[in-house]
């Protein structure tokens, strides 16, 4: 059946106006109309926070439940009906402070839900505090004097909590934004999609440098499974391997072709260079990595649990109360 | 000097009951052997603790013999006493394990107050139990355990433990028990360690002669329980055959040998079953009679873990258990669940209520069924983990920000965890609530001899769905006009796409709503349907008509409240019990209960929680208080003396 954005449409969003997630709302109507599932087979579940919100939005079930807890309810919906595609959305703050506990042991599970993470470095719906993304140093209400703590790197957290997927997207792009959901959707497994945001309020400018076409042009890598890293305005530029780190190199310049440059394998289990892939462009010359940077397959804890439930019922003998009741030392009292 | 087991005194040995051997589907008749030339002395009841080192199978060897008793038709009812360290240093005062049994020939309530026979494996156990056992009582003691190192442990002055206790020794039968076991054993060709893990089954069958009991069931249990290990299996009966043996033949028993003959009996097939075992079945045949899957998400925490393990075992059910990261997410991802359309449940005790509040909380605004069971501990923070308490009453009824009525109920006994677990699960599906079930420790480990359940007995329970003809009209918040209840449409069905959520919702689109009048108005939606819920009204059991004096409580006091208004009765008094099984709402004819005596008692253990409770609900109501929190089980001859003297005023 033919499905458009329209169908998975809902509502008026109130963000303000310019909001990254007016963006990222449209792309994600959009992926899931060229994914196709029944807006009746989506559960959108979210946490609190502005991002948060989406779920009123979409023509879809969900659920705009607590802070943080997102990724722990989205776990019961799964598992208790694996048919449903289930997506979580939260921000900053919701996934990876409050959260941070579900976000890891999400990944840690490999339960088969796409967690879109909202990242604008700040807190928005309280009105300008600093968020764990929020680079050392960050002034913000909360922090007048900047910040005194490093923040998390989402993809490392991912990959530190053994995750299996993911993704990079800058919210103002749609192309990108609805590969990367399509790819969350197809794999099997927690996937993280870091989608970066801006809050026009609190945050203004924070991904400038990638957030316009012309500044990914110069300032972001788009990376595609089996295609060499190859980046800038005419692709002029790639990614080699230099002992254990990466380098920059210009093609045609001391001596690189493409055929030196690294070609990138999102499939590969060992995950070192994706994790360098990932954590590229916080002011260290390389560019912001987007696209789908690790995918690898592995067991879903989902499908684990129902096989669990499949093998132990063939093996047991017992398969109702009463039943049960028999398995017991029983006596009989006349 | 310890002084040696006394022998030549008259034994008093009694035949078998008329037990067959499998202990499976065992059939059991009144019918009794008189074996020539004994006496039988015939016992109402008997209370027998058990008591050695945390890794001395205390609880196993109890287990055993309150099945055995419960086979042959007696009442039990049992009170594991264990400590909060696995394994804490051989021999120490603090590593000592209990394990109480109360056998009667009538109903017994309670696991007893003192105990009649106290087994004690080491030093350590005879001076920590003491004080369980009465004056009187048969004190059965492994001497071996006893040598100078122990009486150390145990911060013995003296190496006469028994002179040093003051304890009568004619009451004590002093045995080489370790020395016995490894001679039963040796040859076997089991190793020294091994050897003594079969301790505990001596003294289990020591006691099984004492009290006359079938060893054949005992040997059934342990036969099943080893099936993979025959030969340990082997070993334990040989050891308990050695321990009955040595009551046999050297009639050592300070008192007498006894038997209890089982009064009362209904008819039925029996198990034995523990609280929390009989609330895991409970929800199990809730999500059976709902035709639903059942989903567990759940943190380990004593004393509610056994809910988790023995939920974990019966996937052959279509039970799903999710072992979550923390109390937090075990109570989320069930809310998650139950949106999912499972009967979703969540297992913790109050520190874990602590964190699950906030779902609980979301559960409540969006009104999706959910079963929390509290299984209360000791108080406040990390408290008492292994002992029992009634602190949780206020925290489940009123824990929560905002209005957030949640429907409250409190098992009564282990048996009763099965029936009140039913019921928590099938109030939540029908009026689309979080329910929260109270029980403890006390409760939670203590078992008793379980009628197997005819389901068809029990009401049918039906998930409140909405009905196919609401398809293009139905919004999320529309009500079931009788119940108040809203409706659940469950994901996944085409036509009833909606959002929840933690928000105020408009009471008719379902939209985010910050009218103030529409909030007013869900605030007491949400409150008049878990009113409008209905409930039994509270039986008062005693002298209801003329009491003088109306004992109340909830939950788990119920054996020990009852058997202290049984003996005040005996005594002569007008008394009545009233017991709160449903907390909120609660019954409708309570406020007339509590007005209709001259002098009422809210006996808890607690400071006062569902006293509180019930003035802040009933008028003018003022009782008198009997708060106790011990951690440990009322004390039946504490509650009558206290009671006498407010009968007297």
């Amino acid at each position: 059946m033919e499905r458009t954005a329209q169908d998975y449409k809902k509502g008026q969003p109130r963000w303000c106006p310019g909001c990254g997630d007016h963006f990222f709302l449209a792309s994600f109507h959009k992926a899931l109309a060229e994914i196709g599932v029944a807006p009746s087979d989506i559960a959108v579940i979210s946490g609190i926070g502005c991002s948060s919100r989406l779920p009123h939005y979409m023509a879809t079930y969900g659920m705009n439940t607590i802070h943080g807890r997102a990724a722990a309810i989205a776990t019961g919906t799964k598992v208790a009906n694996p048919h449903l595609s289930v997506w979580q959305v939260s921000g900053d703050g919701d996934g990876l402070a409050i959260g941070g506990n579900h976000f890891i042991h999400a990944n840690r599970r490999n339960i088969d839900i796409n967690i879109v993470l909202l990242n604008n470095r700040i807190y928005g719906l309280t009105k300008g505090q600093y968020s764990p993304t929020s680079p050392r140093g960050f002034v913000s209400k909360s922090s007048p004097y900047g910040t005194v703590e490093d923040p998390f790197r989402p993809a490392e957290l991912c990959f530190g909590a053994r995750g299996h997927f993911f993704a990079r997207a800058v919210a103002t792009d749609a192309p990108g934004t609805i590969e990367v959901l399509k790819a969350a959707h197809a794999h099997k497994g927690t996937a993280v999609c870091e989608i970066l945001q801006n809050c026009v309020i609190f945050n203004n400018g924070t991904h400038d440098s990638v957030y316009d076409k012309a500044g990914r042009e110069h300032n972001a890598i788009y990376v595609r499974h089996g295609e060499p890293l190859v980046f800038g305005p005419n692709k002029e530029y790639g990614l080699v391997q230099d002992g254990f780190g990466l380098k920059r190199v210009e093609i045609g310049r001391d001596g690189y072709t493409i055929d030196d440059i690294l070609v990138h394998d999102a499939h590969a289990a060992d995950n070192t260079l994706q994790l360098k892939l990932a954590l590229m462009g916080d002011g260290d010359g390389f560019p912001v990595a987007l696209g789908v940077i690790r995918d690898v397959e592995a067991p879903t804890y989902d499908e684990a649990v129902m096989a669990q439930l499949a093998e132990v019922s063939a093996a047991k003998k017992y398969h109702t109360f009463a039943e049960l009741l028999e398995t017991n030392d029983v006596w009989e009292v006349k | 000097m310890l002084p040696r087991s006394p022998t030549g005194r008259k034994a008093y040995l009694c035949s078998r009951t008329g037990c067959s051997k499998s202990l499976k589907d065992t059939n059991i008749t009144n019918q009794t052997y008189m074996a020539e030339h004994l006496d039988i002395q015939e016992l109402e009841q008997v209370v027998v603790r058990f008591s050695g080192d945390s890794g001395d199978g205390m609880q196993l060897a109890g287990n055993i013999f309150s099945t055995v008793s419960a086979t042959v038709g007696n009442s039990i009812s049992t009170f594991p006493d264990y400590p909060a360290d696995i394994r804490a240093p051989q021999g120490s005062l603090t590593g000592v394990s209990g394990f109480q049994v109360h056998i009667g020939a009538g109903k017994v309530y309670t696991p007893g107050d003192l105990a009649d026979v106290l087994v004690c494996m080491n030093a350590a156990a005879l001076k920590t139990q003491l004080r369980y056992a009465k004056p009187d009582a048969t004190i059965i003691v492994d001497i071996d355990a006893c040598q100078q190192k122990d009486l150390e442990r145990a911060a013995f002055a003296t190496d006469d433990p028994i002179a040093e206790l003051g304890i009568d020794s004619d009451r004590v039968v002093a045995c080489h028990l370790t020395t016995m076991v490894k001679d039963a054993l040796s040859d076997s060709g089991m190793d020294q360690k091994s050897m003594l893990k079969c301790r505990n089954m001596f003294a289990l069958g020591l006691v099984c002669w004492l009290f006359d009991r079938d060893l054949e069931v005992a040997y059934a249990f342990i036969r099943e329980k080893f099936a993979r290990k025959p030969a340990v299996a082997e070993a334990n009966i040989k050891v308990i055959q050695a321990g009955y043996d040595f009551g046999h033949n050297t009639h050592s028993t300070a008192n007498n040998v006894r038997r209890i003959e089982s009064r009362e009996k209904v008819p039925g097939r029996y198990m034995d079953i523990t609280g929390n075992k009989a609330t895991a079945y409970g929800l199990i045949a809730a999500a059976e009679r709902a035709g639903l899957k059942l989903y567990l998400g759940s943190y380990p925490i004593t004393p509610a873990t056994d809910i988790l393990h023995e939920l974990a075992k019966h996937k052959s059910l279509g039970v799903t258990t999710v072992q979550c990261e923390d109390e937090i997410s075990g109570c989320a991802s069930a809310l998650g669940a139950s949106f999912a359309g499972a009967l979703a449940v969540t297992s913790t005790s109050g520190p874990g209520i602590c964190l699950k509040s906030e779902a609980m909380n979301l559960a409540v605004i969006m009104e999706l069924p959910l079963v929390v069971i509290d299984v209360q501990r000791g108080g406040p923070a990390t408290g008492l983990p292994t002992k029992s308490e009634q602190t949780d009453l206020l925290q489940v009824l009123f824990g929560r920000n905002g209005e957030s009525p949640m429907p409250v109920l409190a098992a009564l006994s282990p048996t009763d965890c099965f029936d009140a677990a039913y019921d928590a699960a099938r109030i939540a599906l029908e009026h689309m609530t979080p329910v929260v079930l109270l029980t403890d420790a006390f409760v939670a480990n203590g078992s008793a001899a379980f009628r197997l359940p005819d389901l068809n007995e029990y009401p049918e329970i039906h998930p409140h769905y909405v009905p196919e003809e609401l398809r293009g009209t139905w919004t999320p918040y529309q009500r079931d006009p009788e119940t108040g209840a809203r409706y659940w449409a469950v994901p996944g069905r085409e036509g009833f796409t909606h959002i929840l959520g933690g928000l105020e919702k408009d009471n008719a689109t379902g939209a985010i709503s910050t009218n103030p009048e529409n909030h007013d108005l869900m605030t007491r939606l949400r409150a008049e349907k878990v009113a409008r819920i209905s409930v039994p009204d509270l039986e008062v059991q005693g002298d209801k008509d003329d009491a003088e004096l109306l004992i109340v409580g909830f939950g788990s006091t119920y054996g020990h409240l009852h058997a202290a208004m049984d003996e005040l009765r005996a005594q002569g008094h007008k008394v009545a019990l009233a017991q709160f099984r449903y907390i909120n709402p609660l019954p409708a004819n309570t406020a007339e209960v509590l007005r209709r005596y001259p002098r009422v008692v809210v006996a808890e253990q607690n400071c006062g929680q569902l006293a509180a409770y019930l003035r802040m609900r009933i008028d003018g109501f003022a009782p008198e208080q009997y708060n106790e929190v011990k951690g440990q089980p009322f004390v039946v001859s504490e509650l009558t003396s206290y009671l006498t003297q407010q009968l007297g005023r």
